[in-house]
């Protein structure tokens, strides 16, 4: 399947899935750490979804899913046509998404907390198997964080050194208790921690590609309210 | 093969570790001096994360995710009440198998009050569709039900308990074992309720029938036996009433009685041994051949 890759068509594409206005913002504040990440990241074929070298991505938040699936469609993992059908009756693409129908998917999420015990498991996982370069990042909203879960996880992380992992937070400062301030919060977990503009690709492509050889890797993505 | 199951259920987890690399143990500080050898063996598979049962099963899920038939193992209240979305999404809805292996319950830790007691964790895992739910009767049946399922790689509910049977079957995964036949009424007891039950049900003229597998049930096998008029009275170590689903819809074309023995739906508030709650919630010998006496009276 050919791919068009470039941020400009993903946008385009984003239009053809709507009817989730509900999580629009959620949706679109993703936009450019999904893109930089499957543009320039992550190695990932959609040829193979499931090839056993890929890294892993998972949606832990799960919601407003359709910029992770314009993404993905842009990427070739499947017809772009389908996003015309996003929501509607057997169509594989809901308000949220589902691993065993979407290829690509890696993990059904959207009910919030799920996704970083999962990513911890997986990057456990590979390490156990013997990989040492593949990696596993798992995007969380920061009102996901809430969720107490979460901070199980946040603390066994950086006890098994899990380097291989990035918790990559969205944080479009939907929750009504602000996480921040979160290099010294995340950092006194013992994560190694980088603030950017989820809106600047280069940032987020240096964040995002470099990793900590003694932590793990939090990148927290900054979306100022408004600007989602 | 040992004694008690909860150390049958670490050497044959064990075993299955040390001769399949793709399996993995996920513990909450529980039972983890009986995986000392394990760790030894494997400790990027053997992970102890500490106390917090929704990470246990979702780090399970994780490693299931990669391949892994993974045994996620903690007391029964932590590992399918606390996190049970987690098992119900991080296993379930992912359609990922691994299986979920318990200790204590109904009220194995008898001086520890409500918090540490579980006779609802059989119904509460049978809500999660596809999942097995074994209750084996003794170490030995818990040997043999743990290597079926990673065999088949299905996800499983696990079940030991301190209570055994004298006498182990060779048990499998859907399947009654005929154990006595009567006329008056067909008994079907589940796990380590056997023996007692057999003991209990000593001069009745009843069928015995004896299962470690809730689910899948042996439908078929409930229908020979009970014939086309029957009474089933089930024989349950958790909440009473919990098999009936299953015994109604494998009698659903016949008309059918039923009777439940099992642990009463209420709080457990008495501390004291496993045998003295046995008593007082009516699952001893004296206490089930009550119940079966009284199932038997004309209504």
């Amino acid at each position: 399947m050919a791919t068009r890759a470039g941020l400009d068509h993903v946008r385009e594409l984003l239009q053809l899935a709507t009817g989730d206005e509900k999580h629009e913002e959620s949706s679109t504040s993703t936009l450019d750490a999904l893109w930089v990440l499957y543009d320039r990241v992550l190695r990932v074929d959609p040829d193979s979804p499931r090839d056993e070298d890929r890294d892993r991505f998972i949606l832990s938040k799960g919601h407003g899913p359709s910029a992770y699936y314009a993404v993905l469609a842009a990427k070739g993992f499947f017809p772009e046509d389908v996003l015309a059908g996003f929501l509607e009756w057997g169509n594989p693409l809901g308000s949220h998404p589902d691993r065993n129908q979407v290829p690509g998917v890696e993990a059904s999420t959207g009910s919030l907390g799920h996704g970083l015990a999962l990513a911890v498991g997986s990057a456990l996982a590979l390490r156990a198997k013997g990989s040492t370069d593949q990696r596993v990042v798992v995007l969380c909203g920061d009102a996901e964080l809430n969720e107490g879960s979460n901070w199980e996880s946040i603390l066994l992380a950086p006890r098994r050194r899990l380097t291989n992992l990035t918790l990559l937070v969205i944080d479009n400062h939907s929750s009504s208790i602000p996480m921040g301030p979160w290099e010294p919060r995340l950092g006194s977990f013992r994560w190694d921690v980088v603030v950017v503009d989820g809106h600047d690709q280069d940032q987020l492509y240096d964040a995002l590609s470099s990793r900590s050889h003694e932590r793990p890797n939090a990148v927290i993505a900054d979306i100022p309210e408004g600007e989602w | 093969m040992v004694s008690d199951m909860r150390t049958q259920l670490a050497r044959t987890a064990t075993d299955l570790l040390e001769h399949d690399p793709n399996v993995a143990v996920v513990l909450a500080e529980i039972s983890v001096d009986r995986f000392e050898r394990a760790i030894a063996i494997a400790p990027d598979r053997v992970i102890n994360v500490g106390i917090m049962e929704q990470t246990l099963v979702g780090v399970a899920a994780g490693f299931a995710m990669e391949g892994f038939h993974t045994i996620a193992h903690t007391m029964a209240p932590f590992l399918v009440e606390r996190p049970f979305e987690q098992v119900k999404l991080d296993f379930g809805y992912q359609g990922l198998a691994g299986t979920l292996a318990s200790v204590g319950a109904p009220y194995d830790y008898g001086t520890e009050g409500g918090t540490h007691h579980s006779p609802g964790d059989v119904g509460v895992v049978l809500t999660v569709p596809g999942t097995d739910v074994l209750v084996p009767g003794c170490a030995a049946e818990l040997d043999r039900l743990l290597r079926e399922a990673y065999a088949d790689d299905r996800l499983t509910y696990l079940r030991a308990s301190v209570a055994q049977n004298d006498v182990a079957f060779e048990v499998a995964r859907g399947r009654l074992e005929v154990v006595r036949r009567g006329t008056r009424a067909t008994v079907v007891v589940v796990g380590p309720l056997l023996s007692r039950t057999l003991t209990a049900s000593e001069g009745l003229d009843v069928s015995v029938l004896y299962t470690p597998s809730v689910a899948p049930f042996d439908s078929s096998g409930l229908a020979a036996v009970a014939g086309p008029d029957p009474l089933v009275i089930s024989v349950e170590p958790f909440y009473e009433g919990t098999l009936l689903p299953s015994l109604a819809d494998a009698l659903r074309h016949v008309p059918s009685r039923f009777a439940t023995v099992g642990v009463p739906r209420r709080f457990i508030t008495t501390y004291g041994t496993v045998e003295e709650h046995d008593r007082e919630l009516g699952m001893d010998v004296a206490g089930i051949r009550r119940r079966l006496v009284a199932a038997l009276e004309p209504g």
